[in-house]
């Protein structure tokens, strides 16, 4: 069974339906890569997950507990962490503030937490003290996964975590989103670059209209010539 | 030589001591202007109205003391009544936003909103000074008043210029430091204040990372009391108690929060320097400085003021009005958003 199961999720904002019966599971050390057209409902998948969506139905549980009814904060203090697509870091504050925050809510020091996402994200502990919103576009993201990483989460939900980063930046971060799912993690990921995401995830969900069109094996995706044509850009 | 020493006394006593006590004054309420603008995200309008609302408590405080014979000459009675003031005044904070603004939290509503209840709020605590202590000025200082008088000052140094010192002008600039400095502590150094930064800088990550946005509105507010009951007395010890004589403090308030940047603590201190000394200098009668220092034949006729005292205000507005033309993020305002 896995790690985070959210299943049937229908809902939406306000009268609205994005959702139209999605499910999504990833399970402990694996990666799942959500993709699909924008304005699909991804995000909105994702914020589903973490309980930051009014749901109609469906069901989420987490290691077999079911937390549909869980509010966010508390779903974080059992063990998921969330990158959000956008404003995924406190810019006017430094770097090691920025993870700081992540840690708010552990009560233990932090300092073990912040020297291992500073050995996974090196350049972050070169800019420690240097204002969050004057990284560059990838560093911003690896400050935002850091952050997140920071109350050692079971499981790490990331929305576009390569959004506006340059290429080699962003194999360099699908390298440590492996990394991180090794160490045991339940990975669920938003991808734009389905292509790339797809060769390193375990499970592919293709998400049209708030439903799922295609789920499978990362590899089975990527070699079926329907989801090519339709959602990976038709490459060859 | 003489001469020169006497200039720099003239500018010291008439400029630079005001200037600095001004601006200190103005460095508190500033700062209650940008912490409810960066963390509770409106321009209150109240801001003014409620220095003086705390100052009134402080003189109703002090004047009990005083009838009880409490005194710390040769300081004002006021410093200690500042201390029982501020509870109070933090309660009426807190107790006004829950009566009024957190209704509006809970609605989201527009930040337009949350000025026109803070207006209303400025109208409400205008008419509730106006039936405690009354439209008349107070006089509620008492303690030494001087540090160094002017008649002290000739006799040791023996120059025509003496330099002046007001102990509710010292006062103000030590205290600025003090509350500056601790304030600045607080905000970068503690969890608390971290975590009003980051509710500040980003309110759904904030929320998401745990902060409790109650906790925040509450410790705000009280950061704003203590400043506004700091500010105020110092304003009121230095230049009298007059009770709507604070209205007119909301301009330059403004103007300094938006020069140093709304939001920004340190933005809130420096602007509070520029607007004060621009004003002083401004509206400073040069003619005596240069008498000293030129030639007798260059000596100006005329005061050399280059606007009339009564233009003070405006000098406040041309600031505003040339900042959000030029820069409206102004000096530490945050560049990307
Ligand atoms: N906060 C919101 N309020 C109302 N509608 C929204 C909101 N966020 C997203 N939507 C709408 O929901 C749909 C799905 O959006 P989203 O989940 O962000 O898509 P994706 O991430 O797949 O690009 C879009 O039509 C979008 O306009
Ligand atoms: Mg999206």
């Amino acid at each position: 069974m896995s790690l985070i199961k959210a299943e049937g999720l229908v809902g939406g904002y306000g009268n609205v339906k994005v959702l139209n019966d999605c499910t999504v599971e990833v399970d402990r050390g694996k990666i799942a890569v959500i993709v699909g057209p924008n304005g699909a409902g991804k995000s909105t998948a994702m914020k589903a997950v973490l309980g930051l969506l009014k749901l109609d139905s469906g069901t989420v549980t987490l290691d077999g507990r079911d937390i549909t009814k869980l509010p966010p904060q508390d779903r974080i203090r059992a063990g998921m962490a969330f990158v959000p697509q956008t404003e995924n870091i406190f810019p006017s504050m430094s770097v090691f503030e920025n993870l700081q925050m992540g840690a708010l809510l552990r009560k233990d020091p932090i300092a073990a937490a912040a020297d291992e996402i500073f050995s996974l994200f090196p350049i972050l502990s070169d800019k420690r003290s240097q204002q969050a919103g004057q990284l560059s576009g990838g560093q911003r993201q690896q400050l935002a996964v850091g952050r997140a990483l920071m109350t050692r989460p079971s499981v790490l939900l990331l929305d576009e975590p390569t959004a506006g980063v340059s290429p080699n930046v962003m194999d360099e971060l699908f390298a440590k989103i492996t990394e991180i799912a090794a160490q045991g993690l339940a990975v669920l990921m938003v991808e734009q670059n389905a292509a790339l995401a797809l060769e390193i995830a375990d499970t592919g969900f293709v998400l049209v209209e708030g439903a799922n069109r295609f789920t499978g094996s990362g590899s089975d995706l990527l070699n079926d010539p329907d989801t090519r044509r339709s959602f990976l850009g038709g490459r060859p | 030589m003489t001469d020169i020493l006497n200039a720099f006394s003239h500018i010291t006593s008439l400029l630079v001591i005001p200037g600095l006590a001004y601006a200190s004054q103005l460095a508190f309420g500033a700062l209650g202007v940008t912490l409810i603008f960066g963390v509770l995200r409106f321009s209150n309008f109240a801001h003014a109205e409620g220095m003086s609302l705390a100052t009134m408590f402080c003189i109703l405080i002090t004047v009990w003391l005083q009838g009880a014979s409490v005194s710390i000459a040769p300081l004002p009675t006021a410093l200690i009544a500042m201390f029982l003031a501020i509870p109070l005044v933090a309660l009426v904070f807190i107790g006004t936003d829950r009566a009024l603004y957190k209704h509006f939290r809970a609605i989201n509503a527009k930040p337009e909103v949350f000025m026109i209840v803070s207006a209303g709020i400025m109208l409400i605590s205008n008419g509730v000074i106006r039936v405690v202590i009354g439209p008349e000025g107070q006089s509620f200082a008492d303690g030494e008043r001087f540090i160094l008088t002017a008649r002290e000052f000739r006799e040791w140094t023996g120059l025509t210029e003496a330099l002046v010192l007001k102990t509710s002008q010292l006062l103000s600039i030590v205290l600025a430091l003090i509350a500056g400095g601790l304030l600045f502590w607080f905000l970068n150094r503690t969890q608390m204040g971290r975590s009003m930064r980051a509710y500040s800088d980003n309110r759904n990550l904030a929320l998401l990372s745990g902060v409790d946005p109650n906790k925040i509105v509450w410790v705000t507010w009280i950061l704003v009391a203590v400043l506004s009951v700091m500010g105020g007395v110092l304003f009121g010890l230095d230049k009298g108690y007059r009770p709507f004589v604070f209205q007119q403090m909301l301009l330059p308030m403004f103007a300094a929060a938006v020069v140093g940047g709304l939001g920004s603590p340190v933005g809130a201190v420096v602007g509070s320097m520029v607007v004060a000394f621009s004003e002083l200098l401004l509206t400073f009668a040069w003619k005596k400085f240069l008498a000293y220092l030129l030639p007798t034949g260059l000596a100006p006729e005329s005061l050399m003021q280059i606007l009339a005292t009564e233009y003070k205000f405006a000098i406040s507005f041309l600031i505003l009005v040339i900042v959000l033309l030029i820069k409206p993020t102004g000096l530490f305002g945050r560049a990307t958003k």
